[in-house]
């Protein structure tokens, strides 16, 4: 069994429900404390749009509401009452044109489409004042970094609002993804954001392997969690490197600089990429270790236990280290809750939501204890990475006692079930990674729907530094750490 | 302190002396393809390549195209690709970037004695990613940390395209950023000079075939260095420049 909180259900067999019925029921398991996991549509024939919402309960099991609805009819916006359907909303009527009645402010997510190209035609939230200024970055940072513009209104220096606008990143990716053989996509998913390839390239798989009725060998099932560890440890690593390189505190940035290497080298070791790239595939796992190689992961997996500590302890007792981040680009639980933040922007502001804790498969055998902070603030985010690498590092040691081998190892991977709808959700480092495969009536690939934990994230990040100083964004902005790509695909 | 001292110790000296030399073990490198003969008709490579990098007859692969996800060492019956932990593949030109079976490796990075007498002591670079995954991105950040340590050699990412000399493009050129690419061009100084860094920014890599790309910039402005890898290894991007300003 899958070790992802997945879903597969036969299309035909889903109620077929009409716009109000549907929304209807949307607003009835939210209402009951079930949470949006995504939202999207894909044309469907006659001209109508099918719509999809997954939910999930609060013991993580998934559930499937669909409708078939003309987009000019649309439906009325779930926005309103739960804020965190907006960037779904947005992305179902930029992509199809489905009306959204009564939604706050319908702006492009990605500028495709129609809009491609009009980036210039942004319509940003003006601040009415004779005292109010605005500054814009972007779409080119100062850094080695995506790009995306960014619009800061301020009084003072005091932000009151940032606009941030995406979409120069589109490269097309759920188009490209219906082109090629449904089961060679690994290389193409394993881009959708680049630094998170792991955990697209398994919620890939996974759904896949749910269409194709494939099992994947224990062996494999297990290196890929590996795998999806050793991303977390080494972009949490890459994360407290920019933190501390933003704040001026060098020895952090060089320190954590220095041991993501390592991690990111260990993976090579594995799989030939610093990235894992080519460490999944559907049916199972070409990454290779055997007992020489198991040696030298676990020297590493010490090394890097032993080293954090020591610089964990110089960065978390500096007082210029607290001093910058305790109290800076605060989210409250109930706004974390209410914009749906997910991932370790979630769990910073108290939220206990983190795929890996609905104990499957691998999971169930050796569960990931979920770290949560409370204060929400930049330094909540330092924290909660800081705890989740020292979790993952503990994981990723004892996973490595169990098994001191990998063969690269594939199950045969059989004809895609027709009329299918495959969810697999991915704790990925920076929340959780969801793809969405469906088949049509010959078990070719009909829709495919990516989505990565940055889409619904970045609002966070904008609702962070309201009230705060414009010269703390840098600080908010590394310490969401979202990305760019995985938004714009 | 005592923390602080023992960070120091911990750290101990961690620079890559001469990078031009490094081989990172495990890593998945420049290819070499072998001179044994194919089974006719044989186009198993081809077929499995997920960025249509190799050519046949005689087998080669374009490195501005691959992302060295060697499906085509399993495939072919021949078993006649090798994927090496060599990092110098960097190129001057386009077709500096083929792998041809049996041939010889691609030849280093000739130096340039005009970009040498501007650069080779200090060099500008401004970074823009037009697509890129951040994959690029982390390996061109990874570039100043402590192992690479690429100020050593007096190059350096700077924040403005003003102070650039050098523009280092990753992703595939999407549409959406084709007129912030030619304005941060624009406000380039000259002389100035591009480089093309990552199978998407060489070729499109995966993205080649996408419809929402806009790759005129390259075609106006041909970058003068080739840096292939998805993402390519740092000490790829090292080498090729240090032996494109004819650095030591
Ligand atoms: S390693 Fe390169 S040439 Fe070989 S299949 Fe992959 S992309 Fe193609």
């Amino acid at each position: 069994m899958s070790s992802l909180t997945a879903l597969a259900v036969d299309v035909p067999g889903l109620a077929a429900l009409d716009a109000r019925a549907w929304s209807a029921e949307v607003r009835a398991a939210l209402a009951r404390g079930e949470r949006l996991v995504t939202l999207y549509g894909r044309p469907a024939e006659g001209g109508e749009a099918a719509v999809t919402a997954v939910l999930q309960a609060p013991q993580g099991g998934l559930g499937v509401l669909r409708a078939t609805l003309p987009p000019e009819q649309g439906w009325h916006t779930l926005s309103r009452e739960f804020p965190a359907a907006q960037c779904f909303e947005r992305e179902v009527h930029e992509q199809l044109g489905v009306r959204v009645a009564d939604h706050p402010w319908l702006k492009p997510v990605r500028y495709e489409g129609a809009n491609l190209r009009k980036m210039k035609d942004y319509p940003f939230y003006k601040l009415e004042g004779k005292e109010v200024h605005e500054v814009a970055v972007g779409p080119v940072h100062a850094g080695v970094i995506e790009p995306g513009a960014f619009r800061f209104m301020c009084l003072g220096e005091t932000v009151h609002h940032l606009e941030i606008q995406l979409g120069y990143q589109h490269r097309g990716v759920e188009g490209l993804l219906l082109k090629g053989d449904p089961r060679s996509l690994t290389p193409l998913v394993e881009t959708v954001a680049g630094d998170t390839s792991i955990a697209h390239a398994w919620a890939y798989c996974a759904a896949l392997e749910a269409l194709a009725g494939c099992a994947v060998p224990e062996d494999a099932e297990a290196s890929r969690a590996f795998a999806l560890e050793l991303e977390r440890v080494a972009m949490h690593l890459a994360g407290l490197a920019g933190l501390a390189a933003d704040i001026g505190f060098q020895q952090g940035a060089s320190t954590y600089g220095r041991l993501r290497t390592t991690a990111i080298n260990t993976s090579m070791r594995l799989c030939g990429s610093r990235f894992g790239r080519g460490w999944l595939r559907p049916g199972g796992s070409r990454a290779a270790m055997d007992g020489e190689l198991a040696k030298l992961v676990g020297a590493n997996l010490a090394l890097l236990a032993g080293d954090i500590a020591v610089i964990n302890r110089a960065f978390l007792g500096a007082w210029t280290v607290r001093d910058r981040f305790a109290g800076v680009g605060t989210v409250s639980r109930r706004a974390a809750l209410e914009l749906g933040l997910v991932g370790p922007s979630a769990r910073a502001s108290g939220v206990a939501l983190d795929q890996r804790a609905f104990g499957a498969g691998v999971y169930a055998a050796l569960p990931v204890p979920t770290s949560v902070q409370d204060s929400g603030d930049c330094w909540a985010r330092a924290v909660l990475r800081i705890e989740e690498i020292a979790v993952s590092l503990k994981w990723l040691t004892d996973a490595l006692e169990r098994t001191r081998t990998f063969k690269p190892e594939r199950a045969a991977l059989g004809a895609l079930a027709p009329n299918r709808l495959s969810v697999a959700v991915c704790e990925g480092w920076r929340g959780e990674v969801v793809h969405c495969l469906e088949t049509d009536a010959r078990g070719g690939l009909l829709h495919y729907k990516v989505q990565d934990p940055s889409l619904r994230n970045w609002f966070g990040l904008a609702f962070a530094v309201r009230e705060n100083e414009i010269s703390d964004f840098p600080i908010c902005n590394k310490s969401f750490d979202l990305s760019y790509c995985g938004n714009d695909l | 302190m005592f923390d602080s001292l023992k960070v120091r110790l911990n750290q101990g000296w961690q620079y890559i002396p001469d990078p031009r030399r490094a081989v990172p073990a495990g890593f998945k490198g420049r290819p070499v393809i072998s001179a044994a003969p194919c089974g006719t008709g044989c186009t198993k490579c081809a077929d499995a390549c997920p960025t249509k990098a190799i050519g046949l007859e005689p087998v080669r692969i374009d490195l501005g195209r691959c992302i060295f996800c060697t499906e085509c060492v399993a495939v072919c019956p021949e078993k006649k690709f090798e994927f090496t932990p060599e990092t110098r593949m960097g190129a001057a030109s386009r077709s500096g970037l083929t792998v041809s079976a049996g041939g010889p490796p691609p030849s280093p990075v000739d130096a340039s004695a005009a970009l040498k007498s501007l650069f080779g002591r200090s060099l500008k670079l401004r970074q823009v990613s037009a697509g890129g995954c951040n994959g690029c991105e982390l390996e061109l950040n990874a570039l100043a940390n402590v192992n690479f340590d690429l100020q050593r050699y007096g190059i350096e990412w700077v924040a403005s395209p003003r102070h650039a000399d050098g523009l280092v493009l990753t992703g595939p050129l999407t549409q959406n950023m084709a007129d912030a690419v030619q304005l941060s061009w624009d406000a380039m100084p000259e002389p100035r000079f591009v480089v093309a860094f990552g199978a998407c920014a060489i070729s499109g890599g995966p993205f080649m075939e996408s419809p929402v790309l806009d790759r005129g910039f390259l075609d106006r402005v041909g970058p003068v260095l080739y840096v292939p890898g998805c993402p390519p290894h740092p000490l790829t991007f090292v080498s090729a420049i240090l032996d494109l300003l004819g650095v030591g």
